[in-house]
């Protein structure tokens, strides 16, 4: 008898299994988790955490507050920022003071870890949610995060 | 000059350029068709698994087989050096010839049928047999070692379930007394045989969709192409075209083994309950729904249920079906002894 | 001289003698779940041998981890296993917090444990849609990802990474918990609830995959602690080791859970013991994430950690067993050695035992039921 209550057994279990798959077959229309990426390129947001990119904001006068302390490139793990800094003369007090030449950003090494937004005391740098990031050419993704002629703003101390 | 007109007239004369004429229509329309299947089970699968399937070849991607197939063709032909050329180049022809063969014994409808012979389903059980020698071609002179072992899956395979295949089909026969399927078909005029033949035809049909499935290596029986055990199986080392016929085959296959259920167990092209017998074209359209519910049905096989292992395979086919087979068959010889059949 | 005394029945005999042949199982076999090699020695179907071969994907994760700072360390463990990255992170911290002595906030705590029990159940959810995948159902798959999908965006929205997290650092996390992470942990946990069934009746409960699965690669409970074995494999032998148990950490010791245990030993059993951790990870979170306790997010480090001089060790239960961190610190700002414990690697040295004897398809079910990830082996 065991033999056919085997039988029995198996078709209903394969039964069951086909319920589940046929439920969401007819479901179709409305059950799709497939995302139609390129056409919803207009309403897809990212969350606003997601780490895409480190870009450095600049205000209207072309201003950011970076004050080229470097503490960003010392929390990177892999030497993905370079900054190339100099000492300029306040103009207000007339002593001389630290400020960025160039913030280098290596997009191509970095590992979107996360640790120089983390490091930076002044909030200079934070994430964009861009995550379009494929080029044609790598040295592309040698990014220079202030944008020229850009100066840091005033009060923003180290 | 003589001699050509003679051989000209020869040609009209017997036929030949007629048959070569309707093989042509048949050629392109199943091989349209197998495209279809491959488009349709994609969708099929998408549906179940919760995805939207190719939708952007054409209007909801239904050109989508199409440009696959033109790329298939051309891409590169690709082979291993030490494979042996002539028989790894026979083997896809051999699959996708017997494939279409089939087809030609089917009545569509009252008139469209290409080929009326009075073996009909032997000749189909024969027919499919051979295409697992193209598979075992492929799998041996492809000279790799997963298509060798795919190959032998296969082998092993369809040797047992020819059997059951085989012998489902004749307790069929039992019942219409003939192997030509246009007088099968004539014999349901007074109800499709899974309900002249009820409980010994119900069990015929379940077995005979079972081994079906194993015959055309669908999932659960795909151990021959098992993608997580063998990478892609007989045809691991097959490109382009030659991938193609492989495909193709298989589709088609899967067409045959629904279109032989259709014309054995639910009446070809017989309309339920002769609701448009005035209408004779209808048959077709009949004769397609039926089959493509049973593809279906095949198709949701496969996005449901893990594959069997290869020992697991031998134990359903001649634990099971196999013995259940041949009690059911002596069943139904009693059954159209006592006459117990039911008819409308 | 020899082969003259030999009579023409023997060379005929020898002439069909059956060979024993070797398969390439991998790097690059949809089996394998990444750049794993299984040098395979096969009797027809019969696997006589399963030689792992690993390296593919080395990284030297341990000796980058030298020349680091601590917290440059936690985001290289992201890499290790994938799939627990955010486990990983915690363990290193958990390391570096108890070598400085830190007490860390109870609200670290808590989420550290909740955002945990969610990688465990990510992880299993992956391993199922795989698992079901590597037998032959297609289908599981998606439902899996359906269902991780959620997992992650939950991290994506909080952590700002969907895989590789870097969440956690010494100290603390990085940031706040998003507002809306509560919400969407209570929207998870029902859905989740619907669900698990449903993986029940499509694979658990199909003859087909028992037959597959059932007696299918036995590991018994002396072998388990000898290949020191850990995580789920090993609590399918019956060999109780729950590191969240027996060395609860963060705010694992406030809840109350049960240890899922079986003791068949085959590959059905690991796959229960999975389904049943889902389970656990539940009540777990939905025991803590009504009640997360307001307070900072991180206590104040140096930006240049050092630790004291010494060695440290902390081990956490991953997704795959047991993960250690083991860090020999000379009291600078980088470790002189650091040391990761993977269970992938222990439970990958068990496939030759297991596996020999199956046959191909048995090799894979087996393999899935191990549920390897290669970065954690090769580090
Ligand atoms: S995110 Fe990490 S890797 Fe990238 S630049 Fe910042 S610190 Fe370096
Ligand atoms: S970005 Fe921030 S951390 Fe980096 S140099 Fe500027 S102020 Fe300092």
């Amino acid at each position: 008898m065991g033999y056919f209550s085997n039988i029995y057994h198996g078709i209903r279990t394969l039964l069951t299994g086909m319920r589940v798959t046929g439920k969401y077959f007819l479901n179709a229309r409305k059950g799709a988790i497939t995302q139609q990426y390129p056409d919803n390129r207009d309403t897809l947001k990212m969350f606003e955490r997601f780490r895409g990119e480190v870009v450095m904001p600049h205000d209207e006068n072309n201003e950011h507050s970076c004050t080229g302390c470097q503490k960003c490139e010392l929390a990177c793990p892999n030497g993905s920022i370079e900054i190339i800094w100099d000492r300029v003369i306040d103009p207000e007090t007339g002593k001389k003071k630290k400020a960025i030449d160039q913030h280098i950003y290596h997009f191509g090494m970095c590992t979107q870890c996360g640790l120089c937004v983390d490091a930076c005391p002044s909030d200079a740098i934070k994430w964009a949610q861009n995550f379009e990031n494929s080029v044609y050419d790598r040295t592309q993704l040698t990014r220079i995060l202030n944008k020229p002629g850009s100066k840091v703003r005033a009060g923003v101390e180290e | 000059m003589n001699s050509i007109s003679n051989i000209i007239d020869w040609f009209i004369n017997t036929g030949v350029l007629n048959m070569a004429l309707i093989a042509l229509i048949y050629l392109t329309v199943f091989a349209l068709l197998g495209l279809f299947l491959v488009l349709l089970e994609r969708k099929v699968a998408a549906w179940f698994q919760l995805r939207i399937g190719p939708n952007r070849v054409g209007y909801l991607g239904l050109f989508q087989t199409i440009a696959d197939a033109l790329k298939l063709v051309s891409k590169e032909l690709t082979g291993t050096v030490k494979a042996d050329k002539f028989l790894y180049n026979l083997a896809p022809y051999f699959v996708i010839v017997t494939s279409l063969m089939a087809l030609a014994v089917f009545p569509f409808t009252k008139d469209l049928q290409a080929f009326d012979i009075n073996i009909g389903i032997f000749f189909l059980i024969a027919i499919s047999s051979i295409g697992v020698i193209g598979i075992l071609l492929g799998g041996w002179s492809s000279n790799n070692k997963f298509a060798l072992i795919g190959a032998m899956r296969s082998g092993v395979q369809t040797v047992s379930y020819e059997l059951s295949v085989g012998l489902s089909l004749l307790t069929m026969v039992i019942l219409t007394g003939s192997l030509q399927l246009s007088e099968i078909i004539e014999v349901q005029k007074s109800g499709w045989l899974i309900v002249q033949g009820h409980i010994p035809a119900i069990i015929a049909f379940m077995i005979y969709m079972i081994a079906g499935t194993a015959e055309t290596n669908r999932a659960p029986f795909d151990m021959v192409e098992a993608e997580s055990e063998l990478g892609a199986g007989y045809h691991t080392e097959y490109s382009g075209m030659k991938f193609a016929y492989f495909f193709l085959a298989e589709f088609i296959n899967m067409f045959i083994i629904a279109a032989i259920a259709t014309t054995i167990f639910f009446g070809g092209w017989l309309s339920p309950f002769g609701i448009t017998e005035s209408l004779p074209w209808m048959g077709l359209f009949w004769f397609l729904v039926k089959t493509f519910v049973l593809v279906f049905l095949m198709m949701w096989f496969r996005w449901t249920f893990p594959r069997l292992r290869v020992d697991q395979l031998l134990t359903l086919e001649w634990k099971y079906l196999l013995p259940i087979n041949l009690v059911n068959l002596v069943l139904m010889a009693v059954i159209v002894w006592l006459n117990l059949t039911i008819q409308i | 001289m020899e082969t003259a005394v030999l009579n023409s029945t023997t060379v005929k005999k020898s002439n069909f003698k059956s060979e024993e042949y070797f398969i390439n199982m991998g790097p690059q076999h949809p089996a394998t779940h990444g750049v794993l090699r299984l040098l395979l020695t096969i009797d027809g179907e019969i696997i006589k041998k399963v030689e792992p071969d690993l390296g593919y994907i080395h990284r030297s994760i341990e000796k980058m981890s030298e020349s680091n700072s601590y917290q440059q360390i936690v985001h290289l463990t992201d890499r290790l296993d994938y799939l627990s990255s955010h486990i990983n992170n915690e363990a290193v911290c958990l390391c570096v917090e108890n070598a400085l002595e830190l007490e860390v906030p109870e609200r670290v705590k808590v989420i550290r444990t909740i955002l945990g029990e969610l990688t465990r159940i990510a992880s299993h959810t992956l391993w199922w849609g795989v698992m079901g995948m590597d037998v032959g159902a297609l289908t599981t798959y998606f439902y899996g990802f359906r269902d991780r999908e959620m997992i992650n965006d939950i991290f994506e929205e909080t952590c700002g990474a969907r895989l590789t997290m870097n969440y956690n650092i010494p100290g603390g996390l990085m940031q706040d918990i998003h507002p809306n992470f509560v919400k969407r942990v209570k929207e998870f946990i029902p859905h989740f609830r619907s669900k698990l069934p449903e993986y029940d009746r499509l694979l658990t409960g199909n003859i087909i995959f028992q037959k597959r699965t059932k007696g299918v690669g036995v590991l018994s409970r002396e072998d388990a602690i000898n290949f020191g074995a850990s995580g789920p494999v090993a609590r399918a032998s019956g060999y109780s080791c729950d590191v969240r148990k027996y060395h609860p950490y963060s705010a694992l010791d406030k809840v109350n859970f049960t240890e899922a245990l079986d003791t068949a030993g085959d590959s059905f059993a690991r796959y229960k013991v999975r389904i049943a951790e889902m389970w656990e990870s539940l009540n777990i979170i939905e025991q803590l994430i009504d009640n997360i306790p307001e307070g900072d997010f991180k206590v104040a480090t140096n930006a240049v950690i050092k630790l004291p001089k010494g060695d440290f060790y902390q081990k956490v239960e991953t997704a795959r067993g047991e993960f250690g961190v083991y860090i020999i610190s000379t009291g600078n700002k980088n470790p002189y050695r650091v040391k990761f414990r993977s269970p992938g690697l222990s439970n990958l040295s068990l496939l030759n035992h297991i596996a020999v004897g199956g046959k191909i398809g048995d090799l894979v079910a087996t393999m899935a039921t191990i549920d390897i990830v290669v970065p954690d082996i090769d580090r």
